[in-house]
């Protein structure tokens, strides 16, 4: 017990971190990027930190730039409780607070290496999916064929557009949108997530699947993935809970025996298959 | 380890010394009941209480606390209590559920907030005289414990049988007077140690606590957990009073400067509504009986998984008593799983 004594780092205590750029997407997503103060971090895709406001409060959110990126650390923000409000109102020159990067589980850039890799998106979950994408995009030799799913419920929740618009152009990249809902505007395909998949059934053929979305979506998507045989080991989901500590302590994001801020954010599907609460 | 023996009254000078030299916390009467406080006075010191209505966590993880003050648009930086204290009058079962705690805020991620308290604690334990009217602790294999304090006490009628533990135990003790304890003296000390092993148990546990882990494993969707919670009241006390629940929320305050805060902790429970609600509405675990299961898999399959397959309930029977509709008494849930699931 007494070891404790020499307990010096303080697991709650953030780091300050400058905002570089504050971009508005469209009314309800923020892009924001922002460097440490201290120049240090290291992550793998998939890993989130806490990012704190002073006197608002914190809140866990997905990095959603690349580690192979070294221009700053991106987050896209929806406006949803206090502290993602606060982060809308982040100009550059700003100052937050930064934990982390935190999760033990992440992309499996590794495990992939070699395979095709499918990435099915729901709306805002291809925030965190970003990561993954570009990490692939930057080592674009080392992966097989990719697949990009996107569903976004209207146009007018698009976000990234440029970005979406340069992977629809890339020769060595599938990318597939649609929308649950069209308008006036809209020319591309109208439908839910799942009806995509069809489209990249030879991607699919042992690919590693990536999905993060909404809670409703996975059960769908898994059930599409599932006529196409792919090995629950190979399927990967981020998923989102109540945060408060991110370090395995404070119990709101526990999933069963399983807690999403150590143990995740990403999990495979085969490790999740038995937790009746993951969905 | 040293054994000693001090009268009563000796125990006494003992016990004002401390006072005199440092902060005590001890065991006094609060109306008809007991709990914890600041002690002034060895008159004051019940050690013959049943229950406290606190469990001595409060001590090490407050209700509420400051973790770190901040500046608006600057750094933060940690705030970390240190002051010592001594903590007389533990019994056994809570002494279990601190080691329990120990080893939860030391693993992985070590919480120097909750260490840097523990380590200034100087615990001293006292076997249990008087039953309460819900601990089952001997079920729970908790009546006693042989480790976890710096000194235990037993009271063997004029005199305590003083163990000395710890090197902290040894510093406190040397400020008694006390005589090196007979073979008598330990004799009494066993018999009360055997009547406590069977006696704190007005709730009996039908099945040996090892064997909750399995018994859960195919209770997920008995119908117990909706029937007790269909009159629960989401109030959250028996989180509120259990001595191994350590779920806390995380909450800025900014001071009327609106340039300065801080950022601090406080309990959190997770039979509440909302407690896995993220923003945006959507919530994890939104039915009472969810919850309601949640807490008793954490506390026989969950938390034991991380602590060696310690049951993380300790027998101490604070929920029965706190729960206003009378559901909380996990003996009364595992029993029924027990004759509905057998234990095979």
């Amino acid at each position: 017990m007494c070891e404790c004594c020499s307990v010096e780092k303080d697991i709650y205590l953030p780091q300050t971190a400058t905002v570089q750029e504050a971009r508005i997407l469209n009314a309800t997503e923020i892009f924001v990027r922002f460097g440490m103060d201290d120049g240090n971090f290291d992550y793998v895709p998939g890993q989130f930190v806490e990012v704190s406001i002073a006197g608002i409060g914190e809140a866990p959110l997905t990095i959603a730039s690349s580690p192979t990126f070294t221009g700053g650390i991106d987050m896209v923000v929806r406006r949803i409780g206090n502290v993602t409000n606060a982060i809308h109102k982040l100009r550059p020159g700003d100052k937050i607070g930064i934990r982390g990067p935190l999760g033990n589980g992440m992309y499996p850039v590794a495990e992939a290496r070699g395979r095709n890799v499918v990435f099915i998106c729901g709306g805002i979950g291809l925030v965190p999916q970003r990561s993954f994408i570009n990490y692939v995009l930057d080592n674009r030799d080392d992966y097989g064929d990719v697949a990009i799913l996107l569903g976004t419920k209207d146009p007018s929740q698009r976000f990234l557009t440029e970005e979406l618009e340069a992977w629809a152009r890339r020769k060595d990249v599938i990318f597939i949108e649609t929308v649950d809902k069209g308008d006036a505007s809209w020319k591309g395909k109208v439908g839910v997530v799942t009806t995509l998949i069809s489209e990249i059934k030879d991607t699919l053929a042992g690919a590693v699947v990536s999905v993060c979305g909404p809670p409703i979506m996975y059960k769908f998507v898994l059930m599409s993935l599932a006529e196409y045989n792919i090995p629950a080991d190979d399927i990967y989901l981020n998923l989102e809970r109540k945060m408060k500590c991110g370090v395995g302590k404070c119990g709101h994001c526990q999933i069963n025996n399983v807690y999403v801020c150590v143990d995740g954010p990403v999990f495979k599907y085969s490790d999740l298959a038995t937790l009746p609460e993951a969905i | 380890m040293t054994t000693k023996t001090i009268s009563k009254k000796a125990f006494k000078e003992f016990v004002n010394a401390i006072i005199a030299a440092e902060k005590v916390i001890g065991v006094q009467a609060k109306g008809e009941r007991f709990d914890f406080a600041e002690l002034t006075s060895a008159d004051d010191l019940r050690l013959d209480y049943d229950v406290t209505l606190q469990a001595p966590k409060k001590y090490f993880l407050p209700p509420c606390e400051t973790l770190m003050t901040f500046e608006v648009g600057g750094g933060y930086q940690s705030h970390i209590a240190d002051e010592p204290f001594v903590l007389l009058g533990v019994h056994p079962y809570d002494v279990v559920a601190i080691a329990q705690m120990d080893e939860l805020f030391s693993q992985n991620n070590a919480d120097v907030h909750y260490l840097k308290r523990r380590a200034n604690a100087t615990i001293v334990a006292v076997d249990v005289v008087t039953a309460s009217k819900n601990v089952f602790a001997s079920s729970m294999k908790t009546a006693t414990t042989r480790t976890g304090f710096d000194i235990l006490l037993t009271d063997i009628g004029n005199a305590y049988v003083m163990e000395i533990a710890t090197e902290k135990g040894r510093k406190l003790a040397a400020q008694a007077t006390a005589t090196v304890a007979s073979a008598d003296d330990l004799a009494k000390r066993e018999s009360i140690w055997k009547a406590n092993e069977k006696g704190l148990n007005k709730h009996p546990l039908e099945v040996n606590p090892e064997y909750l882990g399995k018994l859960l494993d195919k209770a997920y969707d008995h119908p117990v957990w909706e029937e007790k919670a269909a009159t629960c009241f989401s109030c959250g006390s028996c989180n509120l009073v259990c001595p191994t629940c350590y779920c806390f929320n995380v909450q800025d305050d900014v001071n009327w400067d609106l340039k300065t805060g801080q950022r601090g902790r406080a309990w959190d429970g997770c039979l509440l509504d909302g407690f896995a609600k993220v923003a945006g509405g959507h919530d994890f675990r939104k039915k009472r009986a969810d919850r309601f299961r949640h807490r008793l898999y954490r506390k026989a399959k969950y938390v034991p998984a991380k602590i060696d397959g310690q049951i993380a309930c300790v027998g101490c029977g604070r929920c029965v008593g706190a729960c206003l509709p009378d559901i909380a008494n996990p003996v009364s849930v595992y029993n029924r799983l027990v004759d509905d699931l057998g234990i095979g």
